[in-house]
């Protein structure tokens, strides 16, 4: 029963998040929506007894990913979305589609749920300890070795990736990119006064 | 009483959908990244719902897979947004349609 | 009846976190005084001491003053972000409360006083208010999260120094979280438990199953990534008054700006608390045990005053260090942070692992 409310609530509130996560022009706007939704998802986890999962998620993607999403949007000063008037019906388009894609997932998950049953309606209250640090680790490092390494050697070369995409770039290199920029808006310029002229 | 399995799947299904609406809709580059993670999150949803209603930790440990990799996705999407940044002064991913320059 | 019965935990677990609330906040005030006044004696001042015998009320008098003063907001911040930000520091300093094992577990009350019959059975009183698988996990993802108020402070403010400090403040907490998640590695690998009672209860033999014997280097990482993570001295960039004005907060007055003040002193509480309970045995006092017996009321009592004498006493380190060291420049810092502390917190993980596998 009070899983039950809990639920609702917590998925109100991720539903709602979302929503404003989509809708926000203002990129931190956003960014905070889906902090509530991450947070929100995590509630979830503890009402499926997966608390590992829970604290993991609150640390990865609340602690981490977002800070660094955060930090971004910070550094840049981004401006708000501008709206994209001349392609009007094709939000229209984008909302049809995602009806689509809903009725899709319903049916798939509907068709999951028909055909197998989940293993025995008392199986989890067994199964106590599956959402546990304990399994997790063991079946983590025993099992699951191999993906985990795979996993570490991509969190290797994502480092590497980003320390080179980020470095500051060298003086001549510096001076190539803004030449390159200001000959391109001069050629902008110069087609937006053609166009005047026409 | 715990809310059934299907309940779960619907959640997910709802905000998977609204992640993929939003990769749609938004047009910087950050926004787009953002409604990816929200997808991610959703699958990661169902993941946990599919280990909670089998008795299975195969499906937790897939979503600590999804967490790395998103965080890999991190900072890989999230430097190239900046090395972008540096060369249009903006974010907006119609800019980036031009290879030259 | 059964209804009572069933919400008894429920009610027990309210009571508790009142109780911890009440120890917390107190602690805390008395921190903030106990910071003036030692540093006042450092600098060879005397510290307030006006309001109340030796200035014992000054945390009421501060707080009253807070509440009274006018709460300005700038005209250009970004309204909602400027409320959820000192609500975001304080909330997220707060939570990692119920996890402290605050003392031993009481088995010597026998609940059968109570009304209706529903502490038949109820022998255990444990002195933490909820003891979580994932205890440890839960308070450094907790803490990581305190981050966005800060962050989320800086940038609604809309003022460049508030901005600067936000930045700051987000790069440093990142940088030194991995430190610190680094340096408690070692103790989680040696105890082979998240859960902060059961770390305690394993260092209750004796003073010589601390560890912060084996896990010096772990130790002395962990402090100085936590004065980093507190945005204390000689880690207080992000609001460092000779260039900052006062950083992330500049903009911020009367109750909004004690919310900041209040979760800087609670994260400083929080992770004296760690300190405490990863490295030096937490609630145990040795040789107690000879003298109360253990699960007995006196018994709990007097580890409990020992769990606060070493947490005073980091609180004191604390303070001490703020009357003594310059700050630190960004870049040094950063550097000091990614190529000096987090290779140390990893060939300390390493040597570990090595150590549990010879023993093992």
């Amino acid at each position: 029963m009070a899983t039950t409310a809990l639920f609702f609530i917590f998925a109100g509130i991720a539903i709602g998040c979302a929503l404003s996560l989509v809708y926000n022009r203002n990129p931190l706007y956003s960014a905070v929506s889906l902090i509530g939704v991450f947070v929100a998802l995590s509630c979830i986890y503890i009402t499926l007894a997966a608390p590992f999962i829970a604290a993991v998620q609150i640390l990865i993607y609340a602690g981490a990913i977002m800070v660094l999403v955060i930090f971004v949007i910070m550094l840049l000063n981004l401006d708000d979305d501008k709206p994209y008037r001349r392609l009007g019906y094709l939000y229209a388009l984008g909302g049809f589609l995602g009806i689509v894609l809903l009725a899709q997932t319903f049916f798939v998950f509907w068709a999951v749920t028909k055909t197998t049953k989940p293993a025995v309606a008392g199986a989890f209250k067994a199964e106590e300890t599956v959402g546990r640090t304990m399994s997790i680790g063991t079946n983590m490092y025993t099992e699951y070795l191999l993906p985990v390494e795979i996993v570490g050697v991509l969190l290797l070369m994502a480092i590497i990736g980003g320390v080179i995409l980020v470095r500051r770039l060298s003086q001549p290199e510096l001076e190539l990119v803004v030449d390159n920029e200001l000959a391109r808006r001069n050629e902008a310029e110069e087609a937006d006064d053609y166009r005047i002229e026409l | 009483m715990e809310p059934s399995l299907a309940t779960y799947l619907a959640l997910s299904g709802i905000l998977f959908t609204i992640g993929a609406v939003g990769v749609v809709f938004k047009r910087n580059a950050i926004g787009m990244f953002m409604c990816i993670e929200l997808m991610l999150n959703a699958v990661n949803l169902t993941f946990v719902a599919f280990s909670r209603y089998y008795g299975d930790v195969t499906g937790q440990l897939f979503v600590f897979m999804v967490m790395s990799v998103a965080a890999a996705e991190a900072a890989v999407g999230l430097g190239i947004i900046i090395a972008f940044f540096r060369n249009r002064v903006s974010v907006d991913v119609d800019d980036a349609s031009v290879l030259k320059n | 009846m059964e209804l009572l019965k069933q919400f008894f935990p429920l009610i027990v677990s309210a009571v508790g976190i009142v109780v911890v609330f009440g120890i917390v906040m107190g602690v805390v005030a008395y921190t903030v005084l106990a910071e003036r006044k030692l540093l006042g004696w450092i600098q060879g001042r005397i510290g307030p001491n006006r309001v109340g015998p030796w200035g014992i009320m000054q945390p009421f008098a501060d707080l009253l003053k807070f509440i009274l003063k006018e709460d300005l907001i700038p005209d250009k911040s970004t309204k909602f972000i400027y409320f959820l930000a000192p609500v975001v520091a304080v909330t997220c300093a707060m939570m990692p409360m119920i996890v402290y094992p605050f003392g031993p577990t009481i088995t010597s009350i026998d609940w059968g006083f109570l009304p209706f019959g529903i502490g038949q059975g109820l022998h255990a009183l444990p002195l933490v208010v909820a003891r979580l698988d994932i205890g440890l996990l839960y308070v450094l993802g907790i803490t990581s999260v305190g981050v966005y108020g800060i962050a989320l402070a800086g940038w609604s403010s809309n003022n460049k120094y508030s901005l600067m400090g936000g930045l700051r403040s987000s790069a440093q907490l990142v940088s030194y979280e991995l430190a610190m998640g680094a340096s408690v590695l070692g103790v989680v690998m040696l105890a082979g438990t998240l859960d902060l009672s059961e770390i305690v209860s394993q260092q209750t033999r004796s003073p010589f199953k601390w560890y912060i014997i084996p896990q010096f280097i772990g130790f002395i990482v962990f402090l100085i990534a936590a004065f980093a993570e507190t945005n204390r001295v000689p880690f207080d960039l992000p609001e460092a008054e000779t260039e900052l004005v006062a950083g992330f907060h500049t903009e911020y007055s009367a109750l909004k700006f004690a919310l900041f003040f209040m979760a800087e002193y609670i994260n400083m509480f929080t992770v004296s608390v760690m300190c405490t309970t990863l490295f030096l045995g937490g609630w145990y006092v040795p040789g107690l045990s000879y003298i109360f017996a253990v699960g007995s009321i006196p018994y709990a009592i007097f580890s409990f005053l020992g769990f606060m004498a070493k947490l005073c006493g980091f609180l004191f380190l604390y303070i001490w260090v703020r009357g003594t060291l310059p700050r630190f420049r960004f870049d040094q810092l950063m550097n000091f942070g990614w190529k000096f502390l987090l290779p140390l917190a990893l060939i300390n993980v390493i040597l570990t692992v090595i150590i549990v596998y010879l023993v093992n």
